[in-house]
């Protein structure tokens, strides 16, 4: 008879926290139903009592959308890279508007669940790994308003759109790592929720959202790329548009910026999860 | 010997009191860099962390569990009981110390962790289960019997806020009486919900308990303890007081308690005896099934003797007894007339054939009347009566009554 594999099977230990723990990947994925259900949870309940239920999911990335190509498409007439304006500022608003909320979910998931971190015990990761996972479901129907935008522009997806995931991956460790921080600083610290909505505004205008990253000028490329958003934007619109090819050295750069914030942001949660329980 | 399920080695939890103003920490830490700038950098800022006002909420636990044992944990509010639990849980980090658990763990801290009102109450018992540790075909398999043991098979696809509060408790009992863990760790759940509902869940936990779990459980309601444990571990100020047999340590923490509640002192009582004709100043119950002059631990023959120093000449004085529940409830009463007794000490002994009563805490009072009906001395009795019997009630505790006397029953058909 095959075993069943069971995360609660094992001796457990209990002693008081080292500093150092390294990370139980094992255990992470033992609770994956459970981050599933929080998952599903949020977006249920999200929309549930709703008129237009899930089409708010929507609503978002199309206004912003319609305002920009308002504004800075016919008005402005900012340069988009030879990309009709709304398709140009709707590729990069898929994976902002879902890093804005991944980034503003996830930040209130340890202290709006209190009850859960103080009543039962799961790796606390969890939890803001749901709040960055759920909004993908709301991008999955944008991006299907997406693709009916490329069909009313003639414009085909190339291949290169099998390239997508990864972008997509960047993207969610960023978000992760990001989140990491932010929660558990939350919860030591309520500013943190009031600081979020500045933070996002600034990153909002230093990623390129409404106008292209070439525009910028080129000695400020490198240090502009710092910002991995720049990246993930950038690599939206080359897989789903017939845009350039993102800065290459900024592809390294963002990947190496990404690994970091989120090694650090693992070290600072692990080291900060043993007080949750207590001070949330 | 039997296995080892729980192991816990010099548990300790230190609090520091004003820890809960964490959120201020980074407002203090740049206020004082700003004071005093040079200070904070030469000092190690741990010392600061020193002068916080500290509070062990357990200190030194250390005790073993065996497999399939079931036991309870009492003590007063405060007394690390449900510190310990979260410990054992992993919700917080002990101090000091460490804990082992062999086998599968689960914990109920709260009934119902996790509910969302919008929810409905099927997807709640996936989240609560999840929630819980049990598995997604675990789940499935078992959704019929939770929502049928919950008697809500009706309702199951209603948004929980449209339940009474009643429905979601049973819900949720439904769901944590359904877990399969080896390791059991209950906090206090059992106390709400209505009683009848209340009572099958305790029926549940008993088959539980059966069937070679361990069960560690936390609780107020002595009874319950009485009912499913074997062994008890009683908690004070975060250090254990006592452990050892269910009847032992609850007749024990009764006891505490009851001395708690009096209000007479008995060496102050002898002294302050002067003052009158006569005085009653000890009390004791004896026989073979009584521990510590006050304890019944079985149901025999026992005999209540009372101490009487009498200083001034009484002629056809009238006695009696009574005792009472801790809710002043009259159990029982004697009363003896046309006695006289001269200056001296004598003890008045009740003897009955048996006391067969539902394991709590009672009170005597003993009386005595001058020849004209007027009262030479009124005392009630320290320490209190504490039955520690073996309870013989049903499963529907509340109606088990005042006395504790086996019953059989059969049913014929004629």
């Amino acid at each position: 008879m095959k075993k069943d594999k069971d995360t609660f099977q094992q001796t457990l230990v209990i002693k008081p926290c080292r500093r150092w723990i390294g990370l139980d990947f094992s255990e992470i994925w033992g609770y994956r139903e459970l981050l599933l259900f929080l998952v599903l949870r949020d977006i249920k309940v999200r929309y549930k009592q709703t008129i237009l239920g899930v089409t708010w999911a929507i609503i978002q990335p199309v206004m912003m959308m319609v305002v920009f190509s308002l504004f800075f498409g016919r008005f402005i007439k900012v340069y988009s890279s030879g990309v009709p304006y709304p398709l140009f500022t709707y590729a990069a608003l898929l994976p902002w508007v879902t890093f804005t909320e991944s980034i503003s979910r996830s930040v209130n998931s340890l202290v709006q669940d209190a009850n859960l971190v103080k009543k039962i015990y799961f790796p606390r990761l969890i939890m803001p790994l749901a709040g960055v996972l759920s909004p993908w479901v709301d991008f999955a129907f944008s991006f299907v308003v997406f693709l009916g935008l490329m069909l009313y522009f003639g414009i085909v997806p190339t291949i290169k759109i099998i390239f997508l995931p990864v972008f997509i991956l960047l993207e969610v460790g960023l978000a992760f790592g990001v989140s990491l921080w932010l929660s558990a600083l939350n919860v030591l610290y309520r500013d943190v929720r009031y600081a979020v909505p500045f933070i996002l505004q600034f990153w909002f205008f230093s990623s390129p959202v409404v106008y292209a990253s070439e525009s910028l000028p080129s000695s400020w490329r490198l240090f502009y790329n710092l910002n991995p958003m720049v990246v993930v934007i950038d690599g939206f619109r080359w897989v789903l548009l017939a845009g350039n090819s993102p800065f290459p050295q900024g592809l390294f750069i963002a990947l190496a910026s990404i690994l970091l914030i989120l090694l650090a942001g693992l070290f600072y949660f692990r080291r900060m999860e043993r007080l949750f329980a207590d001070i949330v | 010997m039997a296995e080892i399920a729980i192991r816990v080695e010099n548990l300790s939890k230190l609090y520091y009191l004003n820890y809960g103003l964490a959120r201020n920490m980074l407002r203090e830490v740049i206020v004082d860099v700003l004071k005093k700038p040079l200070k904070k950098v030469f000092q190690a800022d741990k010392n600061d962390f020193r002068n916080k006002k500290e509070l062990w909420a357990l200190k030194d636990i250390s005790f073993k569990i065996n497999k399939g044992e079931v036991v309870g944990v009492i003590g007063r509010n405060g007394a690390g009981k449900s510190t310990l639990l979260k410990i054992l849980a992993r919700i917080t980090p002990p101090t000091k110390g460490y804990a082992r658990l062999y086998g599968r763990l689960s914990s109920i801290l709260e009934i119902g962790t996790g509910f969302h009102g919008e929810l409905t109450g099927r997807e709640n018992v996936f989240f609560n289960g999840a929630l819980l540790g049990m598995k997604r075909r675990e789940l499935i398999k078992k959704l019929d019997e939770i929502v049928a043991f919950a008697e809500l098979e009706k309702f199951i696809d209603t948004p929980l806020k449209h339940y009474s509060s009643g429905m979601a408790v049973r819900l949720a009992f439904s769901v944590a009486a359904h877990l399969e863990p080896e390791i059991l760790l209950v906090d206090e759940v059992l106390s709400v919900g209505d009683s009848v509902f209340q009572q099958k869940c305790l029926g549940k936990m008993g088959d539980f308990a059966k069937g070679g779990r361990t069960v560690l459980f936390v609780t107020h309601q002595l009874n319950q303890v009485r009912r499913l444990c074997e062994k008890c571990i009683w908690l004070a100020n975060g250090m254990i007081q006592r452990v050892g047999s269910v009847s032992e340590v609850v007749s024990a923490y009764e006891a505490s308690f009851s001395s708690f509640f009096t209000e007479e002192d008995p060496t102050g009582r002898a002294l302050a005896g002067a003052s009158s004709a006569a005085v009653f100043f000890k009390w004791e119950a004896i026989g073979s099934g009584v521990e510590n002059y006050n304890t019944l631990t079985e149901i025999s023959p026992l005999t209540l003797r009372f101490w009487l120093k009498v200083d001034q000449p009484l002629k056809h004085c009238s006695t009696s007894v009574l005792l009472f529940t801790s809710d002043n409830q009259l159990v029982w009463g004697n009363a003896i007339s046309k006695v006289s007794f001269e200056p001296g000490v004598y003890t008045l002994e009740y003897s009955l054939s048996s006391l067969p009563l539902r394991p709590s805490t009672y009170y005597l009072q003993v009386v005595l009347f001058d020849e004209n009906g007027s009262v030479v001395d009124n005392w009630q009795c320290y320490p209190h009566l504490v039955v520690a019997t073996k309870p013989m009630g049903h499963f529907r505790d509340e109606y088990a009554g005042i006395l504790n006397i086996p019953c059989s029953f059969l049913i014929k058909t004629k």
